[in-house]
C-alpha cells in the first residue's frame, strides 16, 4: 500500500539522526579536519593509523573553509583536531575560544617560533611547519623578454614587470595578508602603501587561492607568481622551468598549525595525535609528500628541497600583532580602498 | 481513504513511536542499550522523569484515542492534537538544547533541565503521526474533497518544504540583519547597498564595477548568446534538412554529464597564456599571447558552451511543436520563405526563446564552478557569497545580503519572463487533425546558422577531445604530452590480495558519489512527481503557495543553501550534519523543481477526463493515482530519475560545506584537486564521472526508449512525397 511507502519514505528523509558516524572500535576514533594538500593529509593519516590503531576520519578542506566550519559547527562540535593551515585562522580560532587549551609534553623539543606562537595563544595552537614567503618566476619566460632576473621586493615594482605578477587577494587568502603584513613590517606603513601601489599595476589577476599564483608561474600563464616558497618547490620538483627567490629585503613566514577543537568528542585521542604530530617521525612525512616547508620539531629530518631558513633574511614577524582580526580587518579594508580600487 | 482509517494509522504510528523506537539519535546506531541508556523510548523517558516537559505529547495523543478506536473521527480535535504535537516537540526541542536550556527566557518554567539531544526515530514516527492525524482532521472535517490521502500529501510535503527549504533560507537570510550577535537593521540597509554590489566605476574609470553589475552583465550575455546559438541549432535540425543526428544529439547530451569547472580547465589548457591555440598563433602568427581568457569572456565562454545545447533542446521541442498549417496558410497566401519566417515561425517561438533565456540567465546566476576557475579579478554573486563565508574575512551578515540580491535577481527574471509572455496565447496545436508541411529555412538563414553552428559544434569537440587527452598525458598543462597511466593510477588504483583492495585516493568520494545519487534520485522523482499531481489535479487552498515553494530551491543559489543547511541542521532538534542524509536530503530538495515541473509538463498533456472517468467509477484519489496517472507519467518520471541523478553527482557549490570526513563527494575531491594545481588528476576524475554518467543516461534511455516529442515519426516520407 502506498500509504506505508510513503511513510518509509518520509521516515527514511527525516530520520537522519541514526545515521551517525559507524560504531567505535577498540582504540576509539578521531575526526581530523586537515588544512595542507590531499598527497600529505593521507598518508599522515595512514601513519597515525597504523601507528595507534585508532581510526581516522579525515577532512581536507583550505583553512578557511574549515574554519567556517569550526565556527558553524561551535555549538556541536564535529571534528576532535585541525591539522595544518596556515597559522592566522588558527589564532583567531583561539582568540574565538573555539580551540582547546593543551601542553603536549613535546613542546620542549621544538623550535623557537613553534614554541613562541603557542605561548601568544595561550597553548591553544602550536606550529607544526613554517614556510618562507617570497616569489618564484618562470625562467623560460624571463628569457624570453630579457627581463633581469627579480631579486629584491623592490624589482617587481619595476615597469617592465607590468601585468606580469600575480598575487592573491587578502580577502580570501592567508598566504596574501601574510605578504601585506610582512611588506607592512619590512617597509613601515606608509612606504609599503607607494610600494603596493607601485605593485598593483603590474599585478595580471588576485587570484583567490594562495598557492595558485605558484602554479600559475609554473605552466607561464605568469611570469612572477608571489606564494610561500615551498608551493614554488613542489612545482619546481615536478619539473617546471621555475627560480625561486626569498626577497632581499628581508621576508615574513607563516607557521602552519595545529588546534584541539573545544568540544571534541574525542579528546583523548585528539591529544595522542597533537603528540605524535609533533614527533620527528610524524613531521618526515611531510618530505615524503612532495610537501617543502620547514618541520617544527628540532630533530626532525628538513627534506633537502626545502628552502633553509639560514638561507633566508626572515623578519621578526609579530604573529600577536598582526594576527589579530582588528588588524587585519584595518590593514585589508585600506588596501582595498588605496590600492586594489585603483587603476593599473 | 477515510479519514477514519488515516486517523488510526496515524495513531498506530505515533504509538509505536512513543512506547518503542529510542526517541533520541544514536551516536554510534547502536541500539545495544535498548530499552534503557541513550536507546530509550519516551515512555521511559517520561516515566523516569527526564523529560518531564514532554508529558503534553502524549497527553494529546491520549486525548484522541479514544473517539478514534471506537470508530468516530473527531475533525477539529484530531487536527488540535496533531498540531500540538508537532509545534510542542518543535518548540522543546528548540527551548532545551544540548547545553540544557537554551531559552533563558523560559527558566522560571522549566527550571534547568537536563541536556536534550536530537531527535531520532521515536519522534520522527510521533511527528509523522502528529502531521497525519493533523491531515485526517482536515479531511474529516471536509477539506480536500474529504480525502484524507490528498490531505496527507498536501500536509506531508508543507511540512517536508517548510522544514528543508523554508527553514534553512530564513535561518541564513536572518544573518543579514545582524552584527555579530547584535540586531541592526541599519546594518541590512547599508549592506544591501554597499557600492562592492552597485559601483559604476568601470564606465568611467579601470576600477571594477559593482558585483550586482558583473553578475547581470554575464547572466544576460550568457542568456541571449546561448538562446540565439540554440535558436541556430534548432533550426537546422528540424527545418535545415541536415544530416548529422548523432552530432546534435551528442551536443545536447554532453553538458548534461559533464562536472561544472571541467570546461574551464580545457579552456584555460586551449587558450590560457601558455595554452595550445595561444602558443600556436604566437608562434605563427605573431598575435602576442595575452591572458582574455581569466575574466568576463573566459567564464561567458564556459557558460555558453553548457547552456547553448539546453537552449538547443528546449527551442527543438518548440520548433517541432509548431503545427505547420499556419507556416502552409502564410505561404499560399503568397508570403516568400522569408517573410513566413519572420511572421509566423518566430512568434509563435516566443514562448521557448523566453524559456531558454530565462534558464541560461538563471544558470549563469547560480553557477560557482567557472566563475571560481576563470574568473580572475571578474567578481560574481555566487562567488563573491562563497568567499564572504570561506575567506579569510568571515562575514555571514555580507554573505546574506548578497545572497537577498542573488534571490532578488532571479525572481527579477521569473517576474520578466511572465510579463514579457503576458496574457497571448500561443497555442497552434488543436483537436483538428493537421497534415501541413513545416516550411524548409530561408536560404540565406540557413547559410547563417551553418556558418556559426558548424565551426561551434567543432570547437565543443576540441574542448571535449581536451577533456578526454588530458587525463592521459603527463601534464597537459604544460604541454607534456607523453602518455601516461599515472593520474588514473592515483584515483582509482585496485590491488588484489585476499579480495579487491581499492587504494586509490578517488575511491572513497566515487563510491559514495554514487550510492547517494543512487538513493536521492528515485527520491526526488517520486517527491516530484506527486507533488506536481497535487498542484495539477488537485484544488485546494494553499495550493500557489506549495507550488511556489517548491521552485524555490530552485532559484536559491547552490552556496546559500549549502551554509544554509549547516546553519539549520548542525544542532537538535534536528541533527544531520556530518552524515550522508544531509547530502541526500539537500540532493533531493534541490532538484525537486526539476520533477516537480518534468511531472506539471506531463500532465498537462494526459487529459483530465481519464481522472474524472477514474473518479464516476468509484475510485478514490490514491487509486486514480496508482492506476491511471503513474503508468501514464512513465518517460516523466523516468527523466526526472535521470536528471536528478547526473544532477547529484555534478552538484558542487551546495555540498562544498556539507562533505564530511565519511562522506566526501567527487565534485568536491576534483575541487581540491584543482585548488592544489593537480589539474590531470582532476580531468582524469572528472572522464570517469563523465564515463558513468553517460552509461546511467544512455541505459535509461534504452530501457525505456527515447521520448517521442514529434509528432509525426513519418515525417521523410511525407517530406519526399511532398518535394
Amino acid at each position: 500500500m502506498s500509504f506505508t511507502r510513503r511513510l518509509l519514505a518520509t521516515g527514511l528523509l527525516l530520520g537522519g539522526t541514526a545515521f551517525l558516524p559507524a560504531a567505535a572500535q577498540a582504540q576509539g576514533n578521531l575526526v581530523v579536519y586537515c588544512s595542507v594538500q590531499e598527497e600529505w593529509c593521507r598518508p599522515m593519516m595512514q601513519a597515525f593509523e597504523r601507528a595507534t590503531g585508532v581510526r581516522v576520519a579525515m577532512t581536507r578542506r583550505s583553512s578557511g573553509e574549515t574554519m567556517t566550519q569550526i565556527r558553524a559547527e561551535a555549538t556541536n562540535p564535529r571534528g576532535d583536531i585541525w591539522w595544518g593551515g596556515t597559522g592566522d585562522p588558527h589564532m583567531q580560532a583561539a582568540e574565538e575560544n573555539l580551540t582547546l587549551e593543551y601542553r603536549s609534553p613535546r613542546l620542549s623539543e621544538l623550535h623557537d617560533w613553534a614554541v613562541r606562537q603557542a605561548e601568544q595563544t595561550q597553548f591553544r595552537t602550536v606550529g607544526i611547519y613554517a614556510g618562507a614567503l617570497g616569489y618564484s618566476y618562470n625562467v623560460t619566460e624571463l628569457n624570453r623578454r630579457r627581463i633581469a632576473a627579480p631579486r629584491c621586493w623592490a624589482d617587481l615594482a619595476k615597469p617592465e614587470f607590468r601585468g606580469e605578477i600575480q598575487v592573491a587577494d587578502p580577502n580570501t587568502s592567508g598566504t596574501a595578508y601574510t605578504m601585506l603584513a610582512t611588506l607592512l613590517q619590512v617597509m613601515g606603513e606608509e612606504p609599503a602603501f607607494t610600494y603596493l601601489r607601485a605593485l598593483h599595476r603590474n599585478v595580471n589577476q588576485y587570484t583567490r587561492s594562495g598557492a595558485a599564483p605558484a602554479r600559475a608561474a609554473a605552466t607561464g600563464e605568469t611570469l612572477v607568481g608571489i606564494t610561500f616558497l615551498h608551493d614554488a618547490v613542489t612545482q619546481k620538483i615536478a619539473g617546471a622551468p621555475v627560480e625561486i627567490v626569498a626577497p632581499c629585503e628581508g621576508t615574513g613566514y607563516e607557521i602552519g598549525s595545529m588546534s584541539i577543537i573545544r568540544g571534541a568528542r574525542n579528546l583523548d585521542n585528539a591529544r595522542r595525535f597533537y603528540d605524535w604530530a609533533l614527533s620527528p617521525e610524524a613531521q618526515n612525512i611531510a618530505g615524503q609528500a612532495n610537501s617543502y616547508q620547514l618541520p617544527s620539531n628540532r630533530n626532525s629530518a628538513i627534506p633537502p628541497q626545502a628552502p633553509r631558513f639560514e638561507n633566508i633574511r626572515l623578519i621578526d614577524y609579530d604573529f600577536a600583532r598582526w594576527g589579530s582580526a582588528a588588524e587585519r580587518t584595518r590593514v585589508i579594508t585600506r588596501w582595498e580602498r588605496e590600492v586594489r580600487a585603483g587603476s593599473r | 481513504m477515510g479519514a477514519l482509517t488515516l486517523g488510526r494509522a496515524a495513531l498506530i504510528g505515533a504509538a509505536i513511536g512513543l512506547l518503542l523506537a529510542p526517541w533520541h539519535g544514536l551516536e554510534n546506531g547502536a541500539l545495544a542499550a535498548w530499552p534503557r541508556g541513550e536507546a530509550s523510548p519516551l515512555l521511559a523517558l517520561l516515566l523516569d522523569g527526564s523529560r518531564w516537559w514532554l508529558w503534553p505529547v502524549a497527553a494529546l495523543l491520549a486525548a484522541v484515542a479514544p473517539a478514534l478506536l471506537r470508530g468516530r473521527a473527531p475533525g477539529l480535535l484530531m487536527m488540535v492534537a496533531g498540531a500540538g504535537i508537532v509545534a510542542w516537540i518543535f518548540l522543546m526541542g528548540h527551548a532545551i538544547g544540548l547545553n540544557g536550556l537554551a531559552w533563558k527566557g523560559l527558566a522560571p518554567l522549566l527550571g534547568a533541565p537536563p541536556p536534550q539531544p536530537s531527535l531520532g526515530w521515536g519522534a520522527l514516527m510521533v511527528l509523522a503521526g502528529g502531521v497525519a492525524l493533523f491531515s485526517a482532521g482536515l479531511a474529516a472535517r471536509g477539506s480536500f474533497g474529504a480525502d484524507a490521502f490528498v490531505s496527507f500529501l498536501v500536509c506531508g510535503s508543507a511540512f517536508l518544504l517548510i522544514l528543508f527549504v523554508f527553514v534553512p533560507l530564513v535561518t541564513i537570510l536572518s544573518a543579514a540583519i545582524y552584527e555579530g550577535d547584535r540586531f541592526a537593521p541599519d546594518a541590512l540597509a547599508a549592506r544591501l547597498t554597499a557600492p562592492e554590489a552597485w559601483s559604476l566605476a568601470c564606465v568611467t574609470t579601470h576600477a571594477g564595477c559593482g558585483v550586482v553589475w558583473n553578475t547581470l552583465l554575464l547572466a544576460t550575455l550568457t542568456g541571449v548568446i546561448s538562446t540565439l546559438l540554440g535558436l541556430g541549432f534548432a533550426l537546422l535540425a528540424v527545418r535545415g534538412n541536415v544530416r548529422g543526428a548523432v552530432a546534435f544529439r551528442a551536443m545536447t547530451i554532453l553538458p548534461l554529464i559533464t562536472p561544472p569547472f571541467v570546461v574551464s580547465l580545457a579552456l584555460i589548457v586551449l587558450f590560457g597564456r601558455t595554452g595550445i591555440v595561444t602558443g600556436f598563433l604566437w608562434e605563427n602568427f605573431d598575435i602576442p599571447r595575452s591572458r582574455w581568457i581569466y575574466g568576463l569572456p573566459g567564464v561567458l565562454l564556459a557558460q555558453v558552451l553548457a547552456q547553448a545545447p539546453v537552449a538547443f533542446m528546449l527551442l527543438d521541442g518548440a520548433l517541432r511543436a509548431i503545427s505547420p498549417s499556419l507556416e502552409e496558410a502564410a505561404s499560399t497566401m503568397g508570403a516568400r520563405r522569408f517573410k513566413v519566417f519572420r511572421s509566423v515561425t518566430w512568434p509563435l517561438l516566443k514562448p521557448a526563446l523566453a524559456a531558454a533565456f530565462l534558464l541560461g540567465f538563471v544558470e549563469s546566476l547560480a553557477d560557482f564552478g567557472n566563475p571560481l576557475v576563470l574568473g580572475g579579478d571578474f567578481d560574481v554573486l555566487s562567488t563573491r557569497i562563497f568567499f564572504a563565508i570561506a575567506g579569510a574575512r568571515h562575514d555571514p551578515g555580507r554573505a546574506a545580503a548578497l545572497a537577498l540580491l542573488l534571490l532578488a535577481l532571479t525572481f527579477g527574471a521569473f517576474a520578466f519572463q511572465a510579463w514579457w509572455l503576458g496574457k497571448r496565447r500561443y497555442t497552434t496545436v488543436t483537436g483538428k487533425g493537421d497534415s501541413g508541411l513545416p516550411a524548409p529555412l530561408p536560404k540565406g538563414l540557413k547559410l547563417g546558422c551553418s556558418l556559426v553552428v558548424w565551426p561551434w559544434m567543432a570547437f565543443t569537440a576540441v574542448v571535449y577531445g581536451i577533456i578526454l587527452v588530458g587525463g592521459f598525458v603527463r601534464d597537459i598543462g604544460r604541454g607534456d604530452m607523453t602518455f601516461t597511466w599515472r593520474h588514473f593510477l592515483t584515483g582509482f588504483e585496485v590491488e588484489w590480495h585476499n579480495g579487491v583492495d581499492f587504494r586509490g585516493s578517488a575511491w572513497d568520494s566515487l563510491f559514495t558519489t554514487i550510492e547517494v545519487a543512487a538513493i536521492a534520485a528515485p527520491l526526488t522523482a517520486g517527491l516530484g512527481i506527486l507533488l506536481a499531481w497535487l498542484i495539477a489535479r488537485q484544488s485546494f487552498k494553499g495550493r500557489g503557495t506549495l507550488e511556489f515553494m517548491t521552485m524555490l530551491s530552485f532559484a536559491i543559489p547552490g552556496t546559500v543553501v549549502g551554509v544554509s543547511y549547516v546553519m539549520a541542521f548542525n544542532v537538535p532538534p534536528v541533527e544531520l550534519t556530518g552524515t550522508a542524509l544531509i547530502l541526500i536530503i539537500c540532493f533531493v530538495f534541490r532538484n525537486l523543481p526539476v520533477g516537480v515541473r518534468g511531472g506539471l509538463a506531463a500532465l498537462a498533456q494526459i487529459d483530465k477526463s481519464l481522472d474524472e472517468a477514474s473518479a464516476t467509477m468509484g475510485g478514490g484519489a490514491l487509486s486514480t493515482l496508482r492506476r491511471v496517472v503513474l503508468p501514464l507519467l512513465r518517460p516523466a518520471i523516468v527523466a526526472s530519475l535521470a536528471f536528478s541523478f547526473v544532477h547529484a553527482m555534478t552538484a558542487v557549490s551546495a555540498v562544498i560545506f556539507l562533505v564530511s570526513a565519511q562522506h566526501n563527494l567527487a565534485t568536491v575531491y576534483i575541487v581540491g584537486r584543482v585548488e592544489a594545481g593537480e589539474m590531470a588528476l582532476a580531468i582524469a576524475y572528472s572522464t570517469v564521472l563523465i564515463v558513468i554518467m553517460l552509461v546511467v543516461v544512455l541505459g535509461i534511455e534504452k530501457l525505456v526508449g527515447r521520448a517521442q516529442i514529434g509528432r509525426r515519426a513519418a515525417t521523410p516520407t511525407t517530406m519526399h512525397a511532398g518535394a
